[in-house]
């Protein structure tokens, strides 16, 4: 089978997620894929979470917010890019689900919410998720590419749109939430029990604290599923394309390596790999290049030699494990890009990565 | 500086960096100096995978301890032993409440999700108790030296903040004695140093300056010195004029090719590292670009034995 090439990729998807550790160029790929998207004439936007103003400065815009800033440009189609904002998300999530202002504005005002939306960790996936969703439901976007937080587990970010209803149905907090309301019985003095040993843990205000917050969400845990569910429909099918960013170096191709792993248990595929930083290939085997760097030791050219070999070599340990990755995903179209000289600056270096993306 | 001094000048070494700057390689290369220093490190991963154990040629570790280098009788000067293990958040989340009283807790409801509600409670909790379990260690006085390979990419800083975090979150409670107990550990340059790693390339080394002062100005944790990963060695005589060699047309395309690409790439490099030095004032140990498919115990003699002539290097401080 032969699998289709990064072009038709971003021609059919709706939604492409880039995974990957941090430090390989995450957040420049996801913006090259929606250039690459803009050029093709569709309607893309990028989400991403890199708090650093690289981005921003590479689209040429001073800074970029929590709604898509449109950026101008000669493609066919619209390029949209947005810095996700964790925080205010979560706020719109709640505004979005309450039953009214009131319950709202408790949740909101909470210590217990300011601590769990801005600290708790998975938060960040979970709101890079509810912004795909959003942007999506919209109708307003062809291609939304997410550049998701830098995680070591995929399915974490997977997993993500259930953590709250996952919180809500958590039968401990039942039984908490049950227990504070006073119900009598065997289930109450269970939670009693439970949330005394809870309070010498970590204190009786910060129980009363998770007791009250939990309490105030009462009556939005259906919103929250529904929207869970259908969010892990969306990313679960076709319309979604997982594209897995690498660079050469071992110790991430190895966090490459663990990521698919981990994406299978989730019956779902990295649909492209991108290795960026590929060394440029000097034409000469590791063998030719020694033999020249032993007839070249006593000339002046020992350090030119040297180099050959030191790139020749590096650039064939680079290529056997790309060759191993490749192995990993049979199904996944395998785009490298080269090393470049600098950092991306400006859109021009954008549209350079975007068409060895398409090419 | 000599490295014995340097390995001495404190109990606890965090290493952290960014995702793909060679942080678990550099923490195996610094347990690695320090036993040849004669000290008995401890090297302990937080990642929930052991990928420290190739590197010294065993077999991966469990939660459990594993001997990774034993030649103290072999070596002149002796080295000290390296013990590897991991120390994983829900492990130490577990094994934190089993020995503070709550067995009940954890056994009664492991299964329904009471781990999950404490730590939800409590945001920075697990990352508390690592570095609790990582605290206990440093008082049991069984090492020397113990290295920690920390998180990578933000984490890190998450990581070192989850003291803080937590001793403020929970004001009362048995948590919040653990929070105040790891910060004296972390703030405390006697016990406790941060060596922050990057590679001399734009991005890493804008990441690495602003998390050193992150680190410093919020939580008042030394930093040790900068680790610089993956420096092209130099070589000379890269402006020879390659007409003058006998060698076949292909040979001097290939070889022109690799003396412009590693003269493009020295410059970026000098540039990267000139301008942390200029905007970080911290000593650099610079290791070497290792251009081997992988790290082993051969590559890793070679990076131990570089760590050591730059630790050499240092300028002597009085601390």
């Amino acid at each position: 089978m032969n699998a289709p090439s990064c072009a038709e990729l971003l021609a059919q998807r709706q939604v492409v997620i880039v995974c990957g550790t941090g430090g390989v160029g995450k957040t420049t790929t996801s913006a090259a894929i929606a250039l690459a998207a803009a050029e093709a004439g569709r309607r893309a936007v990028v989400v991403t979470i890199d708090p650093a103003k690289r981005l921003a400065d590479a689209l040429g815009v001073s800074r970029l917010d929590n709604t898509p800033t449109v950026i101008d440009g000669p493609w066919p189609g619209l390029l949209g890019a947005l810095m996700l904002d964790t925080k205010s998300t979560f706020d719109e999530v709640v505004r979005r689900n309450a039953t009214d202002d009131d319950q709202a504005e408790r949740i909101l005002s909470s210590r217990f919410y300011r601590n769990v939306s801005g600290t708790l960790s998975g938060t960040q996936d979970y709101m890079a998720v509810e912004k795909l969703a959003e942007l999506h439901a919209d109708g307003d976007w062809d291609l939304v590419v997410v550049d998701t937080p830098p995680t070591r587990d995929a399915l974490a970010f997977l997993e993500a749109p259930q953590m709250l209803s996952r919180l809500l149905d958590n039968p401990i907090y039942k039984l908490i939430t049950a227990g504070n309301r006073g119900v009598l019985g065997v289930a109450n003095r269970a939670a009693q029990t439970v949330v005394r040993q809870l309070a010498r843990v970590v204190g009786a205000h910060v129980v009363d604290e998770a007791v009250a917050f939990f309490q105030s969400f009462d009556g939005m845990e259906r919103g929250f599923k529904e929207r869970a569910e259908a969010t892990l429909a969306l990313m679960g099918d076709e319309r979604t394309a997982f594209v897995l960013v690498a660079s050469p170096r071992r110790d991430t191709l190895d966090e490459a390596r663990y990521f698919l792993d981990r994406i299978r248990r989730a019956d779902l595929d990295a649909a492209a790999v991108i290795v960026n930083r590929m060394l440029p290939r000097t034409g000469l085997s590791v063998t030719q290049a020694q033999t020249l760097h032993t007839s070249l030791a006593d000339s002046g050219g020992g350090g030119a030699a040297q180099a050959l070999l030191d790139l020749t070599t590096a650039g064939e340990a680079d290529d056997d494990r790309v060759a191993d990755l490749s192995r990993a995903a049979p199904n996944a179209v395998l785009a490298t890009v080269p090393m470049l000289a600098d950092d991306i600056h400006d859109i021009d270096g954008l549209r350079v990565i975007a068409e060895l993306l398409t090419r | 500086m000599d490295p014995g001094r340097f390995f001495a000048s404190s109990r606890v070494l965090i290493v952290a960096g960014k995702g793909g700057v060679g942080k678990t390689v550099t923490a195996a290369t610094i347990a690695s100096a320090a036993s040849r220093s004669g000290r008995s490190v401890l090297l302990v991963e937080v990642a929930g995978r052991s990928a420290s154990a190739p590197i010294f040629g065993v077999e991966p570790q469990g939660y459990e301890q594993v001997t990774a280098v034993d030649e103290a009788e072999h070596s002149d000067p002796p080295s000290g032993r390296i013990m590897l293990r991991s120390i994983t958040p829900d492990q130490a989340l577990v094994e934190w409440l089993t020995t503070h009283g709550f067995k009940g807790i954890v056994t009664r409801m492991a299964s329904s999700g009471i781990l999950e509600v404490v730590a939800t409670a409590t945001p920075g909790i697990k990352d508390l108790l690592v570095l609790g379990r990582i605290k206990a260690l440093e008082s049991e006085g069984a090492f020397d030296l113990i290295v920690v390979d920390a998180p990578a990419a933000g984490h890190a800083l998450g990581f070192l903040r989850s003291p803080a975090g937590v001793r403020d979150a929970a004001r009362t409670g048995t948590i919040h004695r653990q929070a105040v107990e790891v910060l004296e550990l972390i703030s405390d340059p006697a016990r406790c140093q941060v060596v922050l790693v990057t590679i001399p390339e734009e991005t890493p080394v804008n990441e690495l300056i602003e998390t050193s002062f992150a680190i410093e100005d919020e939580m008042g944790v030394r930093l040790g010195p900068v680790v610089v990963n993956s420096v092209l060695p130099t070589v000379d005589g890269l402006d020879v004029d390659l007409s003058s060699l006998d060698v076949s047309d292909t040979e001097r395309n290939a070889l022109q090719m690799a003396v412009t690409f590693r003269v493009g790439r020295s410059a970026l490099q000098d540039e990267q590292l000139t301008r942390l030095g200029s905007e970080l004032p911290l000593e650099q140990l610079r290791l070497p670009q290792l251009f081997s498919t992988t790290v082993g115990p051969d590559e890793l003699s070679v990076l131990t034995d570089a760590l050591l002539a730059e630790i050499e290097a240092l300028p002597e401080v009085d601390s």
